[in-house]
């Protein structure tokens, strides 16, 4: 089989920085901003003598991505030069918030200001009173921990998604019961031949469970790898509500309910367990809990889940054979884990059949991170001290959230915030959370808002939620605009670390990790007065001192060949103590969790249904008959981000809801009419509706509709109360407050209820609008 | 010999880089394409079974990346395809590229003859 891959060929071998027809141009890895995580693509970036971007191109060089490049980072130049960009510090007045009174004003100045509000309230009412809020994938995504711990000294980070809905479950879930976090599927990442190296061995089988990675490039994961493979004989099976692209190029297609994905583990592993398909000698060896998880599992029969998941009990059996059968096999499993209540027993049983089977830690199957080999964990916790560390809010209610990932409880927080009188500052970095994106009931996050003194802001957008509500706003730069390292999957995969290369500069945008350690220096000199300057800082927070930033800049991209290691369990590399075994209380995969255990949790896998659902709330089904499910990753968009980007906006430019053919006849709807969606926790402008653009398609079942999220309209009046219209299609509006799973993790995102009603006006985008809103760059 | 894109749309995910690298590269404005991935499906053939293919077409205005290829590269839709399912090359090359599997199809981008 030819593969059509490394297209280019005709800058192979350049170095980092090199001349080409009078333009100087950098190679480097792209993280963010525009958002998306960090899967460090190469990129080749084209400067003229005056500094000025010119273009942008894919990278040949990157043993990854091979040139190829998606349409968020194809559009850099357009991101760079938007006229809409903020390029320099602001600010305004408290009375002001909501309104385009913006001032210019220098870092300087926005520092002292910031470092003024944060001493006041550490003095008033103590360090926990400041509040740090961010978003996901953005390089500051990760960063927020430190964010507050070690740059402003509050123990009260907040990622602001409804019972952490976001990766925590699932690595929180792999934490506890495999001793690792979450374990990505093995695509030859850090091996310089790739799928040619003789000691990797190509996935018999892919599994995509509630993902589309090539769309989402998840944790870093460059999606299209799976695509690679595909082509090079792996077969797929997808687990998705939704017919997806993928799902028609996949054997296995397992459409089920949204919601129950436990339900369908139970299942699966019942069938490779009362069938005897599973790896005898790994079990023995390296499990705990098996006779206890088969007792458990034998309680789901193949009829039962089904009939919850709205399956042929045969596609599951023969699911699950070939599952247990094709060896090796890789499970990719997504966000739609993480956003049920219960997503973490979802999650168990997928790591259970990943551990049953054989395939963790083995070439071709799940790959773990060396245990020596993790970064920034806990930067600043240590030296806030006991009794800070005490007033993270919920450490006592929810400590498996809280202690874990050392974030405040999303959930109680609000509730914190509504009551008011508890944060009097808070940072909001990289966060659009407002825009129907990381937070339920954006409504109630806004007006909480209210309570709070002083708010500053990071982003290069005046987005609706900074606009909402902060006094400061600190521009950020974009990742051709600033030197920093990203590394896929966090650093906690033995995959790569790029090097993130400034190539101009527009205007004063600075990088979160400069921010960081700005801030850092001035608030926090206990964490901070070591590093002798930003690239000692770098080289410490990124690196972990194991190479300089200029050493990996000469590479660019740097595979972590020498972290690579498979059957780890067996060597002593993946606990502390460098004994053998999983770094768990027992030394091996606890299929009976005694950590879950530990924290009042099953632990087993159970199955319950979601809080809104057919079979949980008959009585609603009337009023609401849909189940809705929201939020699959689009190319174009990285949630909330790219709406002002014309070519983004062109291809997808209003929130859709898709609809199957069927229910669109019964109801009335045509394809591309605009509908008003509700739910028994409609927060929206009509009524406590939001509206949508209806998609007719059987991508959907009958009786299931998925809406689009993370829309707002840049192009609309920014001030309040419009926002950029940033409530007109907000399906977060839909999703209930503080539902969420017993250890305080996942909250129903992709499995609510709603209803859907066609409607007489046209909200469609005018694309000649957009064009000539945002088509003219500025270009100093 | 004429020079022609060969696309496997067996694996084209429809990822539109071809569409927004050519668009930055030419320059076009919102409601101009060089090539677009036309979107087929989803219908349902049977129960099992659902027809989904995404073709990216080159349009009227493609070149096929005429000065990029005066500069030895390909054209960008072809380098930056994420699935790598594009070729470019003379058609007697590709002919034989696509007699080694179905599911692709050959474009060759020209001028109109009827014009």
């Amino acid at each position: 089989m030819v593969l059509f891959k490394g297209q280019g060929t005709a800058d192979l071998g350049k170095p980092w920085r090199y001349e080409e027809d009078g333009l100087t141009v950098t190679r480097g890895c792209a993280w963010s901003p525009p958002g998306c995580h960090p899967t460090g693509c190469g990129i080749k970036v084209y400067t003229n003598k005056e500094g000025q971007l010119v273009k942008i191109e894919g990278d040949e060089n990157h043993p990854i991505t091979n040139g190829r490049l998606c349409v968020r980072c194809l559009t850099i130049r357009d991101y760079v030069y938007h006229p809409d960009r903020i390029r320099y510090p602001m600010k305004r007045a408290r009375e002001d918030r909501g309104k385009n009174r913006w001032e210019r004003i220098t870092w300087d100045e926005a520092y002292d200001i910031i470092v003024e509000k944060c001493n006041e309230a550490k003095e008033k009412w103590g360090a926990d009173s400041i509040l740090v809020i961010g978003g996901t994938g953005r390089e500051g995504g990760p960063m927020l921990p430190a964010y507050a711990h070690s740059a402003l000294g509050t123990p009260n980070d907040c990622y602001t998604q409804s019972g952490y809905s976001c990766y925590i479950p699932r690595v929180a879930g792999t934490t506890y019961v495999l001793g690792a976090t979450y374990p990505e599927m093995d695509y030859a990442g850090a091996y310089e031949l790739r799928y040619d190296e003789p000691t990797w061995q190509l996935p018999a089988l892919i599994v995509y469970w509630g993902k589309i990675p090539t769309a989402s490039n998840g944790d870093g994961l460059f999606g299209h790898a799976a695509i690679d493979m595909m082509r090079r004989g792996s077969k797929l099976m997808c687990i998705d509500p939704r017919v997806t692209w993928s799902c028609t190029r996949a054997d296995w297609h397992l459409q089920l309910r949204p919601g129950t994905d436990a339900a369908l583990g139970m299942a699966m592993l019942n069938v490779i367990i009362s069938e005897e398909l599973y790896d005898k000698d790994f079990v023995d060896r390296w499990t705990y809990g098996f006779e206890q998880l088969a007792e458990r599992v034998g309680t789901m029969s193949v009829e039962q889940a089904a009939e919850i998941c709205d399956l042929d009990p045969d596609d599951i059996r023969e699911a699950a054979r070939a599952y247990a059968t094709l060896k090796p096999a890789q499970i990719a499993w997504g966000l739609a884990i993480d956003q049920k209540r219960n997503g973490m027993q979802a999650g168990h049983c997928i790591l259970a059949l990943e551990a049953i089977t054989g395939n963790i830690d083995v070439p071709g199957g799940q790959l773990i991170g060396d245990v020596n080999d993790g970064l920034e964990l806990g930067f600043g916790w240590n030296n806030l001290g006991p009794e800070l560390q005490s007033k993270i809010v919920g450490i006592r209610e929810y400590p498996a959230y809280v202690a874990l990932v050392l974030a405040a409880q999303c959930d109680m927080v609000l509730d914190l915030l509504e009551e008011g009188d508890y944060f009097h500052v808070m940072m909001i970095e990289d966060t659009n959370l407002l825009a129907g994106t990381c937070a339920a009931q954006p409504h109630r996050w806004h007006d909480a808002f209210a309570n709070v003194d002083f708010c500053f802001g990071v982003d290069v957008w005046l987005t609706p939620t900074i606009q909402s509500c902060c006094e400061v706003f600190l521009p950020l730069s974009t990742t051709v605009e600033h030197d920093t390292v990203v590394y896929s999957h966090y650093g906690a995969s033995p995959i790569m670390a790029g090097a993130v290369n400034k190539c101009l500069e527009v205007g004063e945008g600075k990088g979160d990790c400069e921010i960081m350690y700005d801030l850092g220096c001035r608030l926090m000199p206990i964490n901070y007065a070591r590093f002798k300057d930003y690239y000692d800082f770098l080289e410490f927070y990124r690196l972990g001192y194991s190479q300089t930033f200029e050493e990996i800049r000469d590479e660019v991209v740097h595979q972590k060949i020498e972290t690579l290691g498979y059957k780890k369990y067996e060597t002593g590399h993946l606990r502390m103590d460098g004994k053998p075994g999983f770094n768990t209380p027992t030394g091996r995969i606890e299929l009976y969790s005694t950590m879950f255990q530990q924290f009042g949790e099953d632990p087993l896998p159970y199955y319950i249904e979601p809080n809104y659902s057919p079979l949980n709330t008959p009585e609603l089904m009337e009023q609401y008959p849909f189940v809705l499910t929201t939020g699959a990753r689009t190319y174009c968009y990285f949630h909330s981000e790219g709406k002002q980007i014309p070519y983004l906006r062109e291809m997808n430019p209003d929130p859709l809801i898709e609809i199957n053919p069927e229910d669109a006849l019964k109801y009335g709807i045509a394809d591309g009419q605009w509908v008003k969606v509700n739910s028994p926790h409609g927060s929206g402008p009509f009524d406590g509706a939001i509206v949508l653009k209806a998609k007719v398609s059987q991508i959907v079942k009958p009786g299931v509709v998925h809406a689009q999220h993370g829309f707002w309209f840049p192009e609309k009046d920014s001030e309040e109360p419009v926002l950029y219209d940033v409530w007109r299609s907000n399906i977060n509006d839909l999703i209930p407050h503080f539902m969420v799973g017993k250890l305080g993790f996942g909250a129903d995102f992709k499995c609510m209820i709603c209803s859907v009603e066609p409607i007489n006006e046209n909200y469609d985008t005018d694309m000649q609008e957009i064009w000539d809103r945002f088509g003219k760059l500025v270009i100093e | 010999m004429r020079n022609g894109l060969l696309i496997d749309y067996e694996f084209c995910s429809g990822c539109q880089s071809c569409e927004i690298a050519c668009k930055q590269e030419h320059g076009f404005g919102v409601g101009k394409w060089g090539i677009r991935v036309l979107d087929e499906g989803p219908w349902e053939i049977d129960e099992k079974t659902m027809n989904w293919n995404k073709i990216p077409t080159p349009t009227s205005l493609c070149d096929l990346c005429a000065d990029r290829q005066a500069k030895g590269k390909l054209p960008t839709c072809v380098h930056h395809c994420l699935a790598g399912v594009m070729r470019f090359g003379p058609i007697d090359e590709l002919i034989v590229e696509m007699d080694k599997k179905p599911n692709q199809v050959l474009f060759v981008p020209g001028p109109y003859t009827c014009k």
